[in-house]
């Protein structure tokens, strides 16, 4: 079937007719060694993309090392962008063309599987004769390798290329990397420089120069040897947009939701949040405090709320343990509380830069006693700007712990959207402190809600000491029997009274039923929606449903699964396969979405999970379905 | 007092507010106190109270915060506002509370267990910070509310549920602690015994601005009094640490005979005097008002939500297309 080599590798320059490949979407990663600048290079040809008004989707490549031994496999460093002609809502499925800055990274990116059958690879072919003879032997050794594959190579001498235009070619292969690309996908190369200006120009008018002669050299070359070029159609919305990533829509949105102060510990993939707004915070009057340790940091977060002071704390699955005393205390004081949990792979230490959904029953339950609370996941990279402001309108309207649930996906995925139109309102009321006739209570709860009004300090004749003991509405410690059940139950009604606040979620599909229903929650929206979308071309009946309220869960969903023969969650966590060895139905454990749809509506929600270390491919889920679909064979 | 003065949201902003009202101790008063009769909380429980109505401050504007434990329950006993929080971590609490509401006075009261064991990372992290509060740690060498259990300050060799034979360990130096860590701005010691001087000691804490740390050693009437036993019926065990700049009082001349006088901005004297000996020195150990604040240097003006909006869209220009 494949091709000899010779065949697929031009390592002369034999121009040949260009061939135009019109494509809905395209998936193109550029991968070097850490510190050769691919991830920049990938960036600025994302950004332009959207600029020229492609739906786009950025995901950085990233080694667990700084700054790991140069040509390593596993030291791949870059980012994977796909560019489509709408809204591209996840990362796709494999790469179609990648530019590799040596032919190790390029390995580490096939032994992954991360590339398509066909994928055309573009390869700097410096190290085939470099000086080293290991290195001449690695090159071989390695081509030897992908001489297997269906892979098209095109050698590209980016060294010598580079070399031209700076004295060291290390510092320049991206961006004659990225004129390579903007040659291929049609880039406009104005906007490229406009790119770099922003990049390079505070650095000095000779640098931002030489760069931009990279990547025209780069556009050149690619002009003069290439023989194909990929044409992805854009079709600009008109609205204003932006474009960024997760954690930094999580952190704008936690400005536009007026909040004054987070309190954090480094932990990845969370901290770029902080690193966000430690950048701008102060200028909107905000601190970002970090705390001696993650229990810190949630003590100064609750601190700065009780007082009156809108806060919230970020973090991953091992501070979310640590912090898990503190957040009880919250609930029991009914003090708000915004907590961002971008979840990374677990248990312990687990996957620190990859994406997992395993938080999600320690988010709900994992506080020892009855801690009720709010627990919401963003799906879309926009909506991490946007549940910001939900999240403290929630937290001070139940006051109440809300959590909320990103991961490493939205956090470093990298897409547009439209522009939010913000609104002082998002900002909160300055806080009230106007005087209270003495003896008012700090928990006069609603009989039938359970909700009441917060005292700040501050108030006065309002004094009083909240507790994380039980206590009555007046905050005294309490250990009456009629105290202690009516408590519970105030704090517990809220989510109560929330849940009936809530609209049913939309079935996206056959809201009167079908075959399966998919039901997902957090960042596997996109790749959902896309394999749910093949599947129906397909004529099978499937719908899909997407939860952002976890806890309490969105209103109406047992009906809803009632009307299809066949309810599955799809979820990047761990669950037991059935058939697996000791594995049955009765202890299997399951996907954490599905354990809690089992337990709430009494339905026999199946799952399909993994813990790949990566998204969910769209094409996975794809077949999942169709196996769902044929009683279960994959 | 009058409970009808209009106070404006702007107290927020810490601005000034004429206040005409007088306060006795009794208007801090709360509920009768649950410490064991003899217990030495009741007697920091006065010294507060005291001081609250010596320094005149308002009820509403004054917050303790305690962790877990029988000193942790100070601030269901003053009528002001108060934060009993979770074992080890009043101090961060405090911290948040200090850093968003600068206009607030902040009180925290907390045990051995809670400061020198459970909340260490805490205290040595505050006592850096440097944040304006008054920091109590109420030493009785035990954990009381949990029954007798070995604490870091337990002597070497003094018999507890968890350790019968006696503890391990020689106890750890609270005072000798706090004067090594970096930008430590007051370390004092008193002793609930001694009520002048535990009240004295109080308030030069309460006045001075920064992070204030006071071990208050105090006894407990079911697990130690034999600790401190010998200290209270022989003053000669004690040495008061005297100067204008620290705590003075003449009235305890005839009683305490053994006087040192003490710089409180010499350093390495109050780490001399810290080390282990054959008394128990009270007073201020050091105390240096030129420390940087890590409140005062994080205080930011105060924007509109119009403003913030303002800015924010031009933040978020950076990232339009």
């Amino acid at each position: 079937m494949h091709p000899p080599l010779e065949d697929r590798v031009l390592a002369a320059p034999a121009r040949r007719p260009v061939q135009t490949h019109r494509l809905p979407s395209h998936t193109v990663e550029v991968v070097s060694d850490p510190g050769e600048g691919a991830q920049k290079c990938g960036q600025i040809f994302g950004t332009v993309s959207a600029k020229m008004g492609n739906g786009v989707w950025t995901v950085e490549i990233i080694p667990a090392e700084i700054q790991p031994p140069a040509r390593d496999p596993a030291g791949a460093s870059g980012n994977r962008i796909r560019v489509g002609t709408d809204a591209v809502t996840n990362w796709g499925d494999e790469t179609n063309l990648v530019v590799a800055f040596n032919e190790q990274v390029l390995l580490g990116r096939h032994r992954l599987g991360a590339l398509a059958e066909d994928a055309v690879v573009l390869l700097e072919n410096k190290w085939a004769t470099d000086d080293d003879p290991a290195i001449r032997a690695a090159w071989s050794a390695a081509l030897a390798d992908l001489a297997g594959t269906a892979y098209r190579i095109v050698e590209v001498p980016m060294e010598a290329e580079c070399l031209q235009v700076v004295d060291d070619a290390k510092k320049g292969k991206n961006m004659f990397a990225l004129g390579l690309l903007c040659y291929v996908y049609q880039r406009d190369l104005e906007r490229a420089k406009e790119q770099i200006a922003q990049t390079f120009r505070k650095k000095s008018e000779e640098v931002y120069q030489k760069n931009v002669a990279l990547l025209e050299r780069g556009h050149a070359w690619g002009e003069q040897h290439l023989d194909f070029r990929v044409e992805v159609p854009a079709r600009p919305s008109g609205q204003p947009m932006v474009v960024m990533n997760g954690n930094q829509a999580a952190a704008l949105g936690a400005v536009a939701a007026g909040m004054e102060l987070t309190a954090m510990y480094p932990i990845t993939p969370a901290t770029s949040v902080s690193h966000f707004l430690s950048d701008i915070f102060e200028s909107f009057g905000g601190v970002v405090h970090q705390a001696e340790d993650e229990i810190a940091a949630a003590g100064v977060a609750i601190g700065a709320s009780y007082a009156g002071k809108c806060a919230f704390t970020v973090t991953s699955g091992p501070g979310l343990a640590l912090k898990t005393e503190f957040l009880g205390l919250a609930v029991m004081t009914e003090t708000p509380l915004v907590l961002l949990d971008v979840q990374r792979g677990g248990p312990s230490t687990g996957l620190p830069t990859k994406v997992e959904q395993s938080d999600l029953l320690a988010a709900i339950f994992g506080q020892p006693g009855d801690a009720p609370h709010i627990v919401v996941a963003p799906a879309t990279i926009e909506e991490c700007f946007h549940i910001m402001v939900t999240a403290r309108r929630l937290a001070e309207a139940f006051r109440t712990l809300v959590m909320v649930l990103s991961d490493a996906n939205l956090a470093t995925g990298v897409a547009p959207f439209p522009r939010p139109q913000l609104d002082p309102a998002w900002m909160g009321a300055p806080p009230d402190l106007s005087p209270l006739p003495e003896g008012v209570r700090p928990y006069e709860w609603d009989a039938k809600t359970g909700l009441s009004r917060r005292v700040l300090p501050g108030t006065p004749g309002g004094m009083h000491t909240v507790t994380g003991l039980m206590h009555t509405e007046a905050s005294k410690i309490a250990y009456d029997k009629a105290t202690l059940q009516r408590s519970s139950a105030m704090r517990s009604r809220k989510l109560a009274v929330l849940q009936q606040m809530l609209t049913p979620p939309v079935v996206n599909g056959d809201a009167a039923g079908g075959d399966l229903l998919v039901v997902g929650w957090g960042s596997t929206k996109g790749a959902i929606d896309e394999a749910v979308a093949r599947a129906r071309a397909e004529g099978l009946s499937v719908s899909s449903l997407h939860l952002r309220f976890l806890s309490p869960l969105e209103p109406g969903l047992k009906q809803i699964f009632s009307r299809f023969r066949q309810v599955m969650t799809v979820e990047i966590n761990y669950s037991d396969e059935p058939g697996d060895p000791y594995v049955t139905e009765e202890n299997r454990r399951r996907g954490q979405l599905a354990w809690l749809l089992r337990a709430s509506t009494l339905v026999d929600v199946d799952c399909w999970t993994r813990v790949l270390g990566e998204p969910l491919r769209p094409a996975a889920i794809h077949q999942a379905i169709r196996a769902k679909l044929n009683g279960g064979a994959q | 007092m009058s409970a009808t003065l209009s106070l404006p949201v702007c107290s927020l902003l810490d601005c000034a507010v004429e206040d005409e009202r007088h306060f006795e101790m009794h208007d801090y008063e709360g509920p009768v106190a649950r410490w064991c009769p003899g217990c030495g909380d009741h007697g920091v429980l006065t010294a507060v109270t005291k001081l609250l109505s010596a320094e005149q401050l308002r009820p509403e504007t004054t917050v303790f915060v305690s962790g877990i434990g029988c000193s942790s329950r100070l601030p269901h006993y003053v009528k002001t506002y108060g934060f009993h929080g979770i074992h080890g971590r009043a101090l961060p609490l405090a911290t948040g509370v200090k850093l968003s509401r600068p206009d607030l006075t902040v009180f925290v009261a907390m045990g051995d267990g809670d400061c020198t064991s459970i909340g260490a990372a805490h205290w040595l992290h505050a006592t850096r910070y440097n944040v304006d509060m008054t920091a109590l740690m109420l030493d009785n060498n035990i954990y009381g509310l949990t029954k007798m259990q070995t604490s870091p300050t337990t002597p070497q060799g003094f018999a507890s549920n968890t350790q019968p034979r006696g503890s391990y360990l020689p106890a750890l130096n609270p005072i000798a602690a706090t004067l090594g860590i970096t930008n430590a701005s007051f370390v004092a010691q008193t002793a609930e015994w001694v009520p002048q001087h535990l009240y004295a000691t109080l308030q030069a804490a309460y006045r001075h601005r920064g992070f204030s740390f006071v071990r208050i050693l105090q006894r407990c009437p079911q697990y130690t009094t034999s600790i401190f036993q010998q200290a209270v019926r022989k003053p000669d065990l004690v040495e008061l640490l005297v100067h204008e700049q620290g705590v003075q009082l003449p009235e305890l001349d005839k009683l305490y005979k053994r006087q040192r006088r003490h710089d409180p901005k010499d350093l390495d004297a109050a780490r001399r005097l810290a080390e282990p000996d054959d008394v128990i020195r009270l007073g201020v150990f050091f105390k240096d008002e030129t420390r940087p604040r890590y409140d005062e240097m994080r205080r930011l003006p105060r924007h509109t939500a119009e403003e913030k909006v303002r800015l924010l869209n031009e933040e978020m220009e950076r990232y339009a297309i």
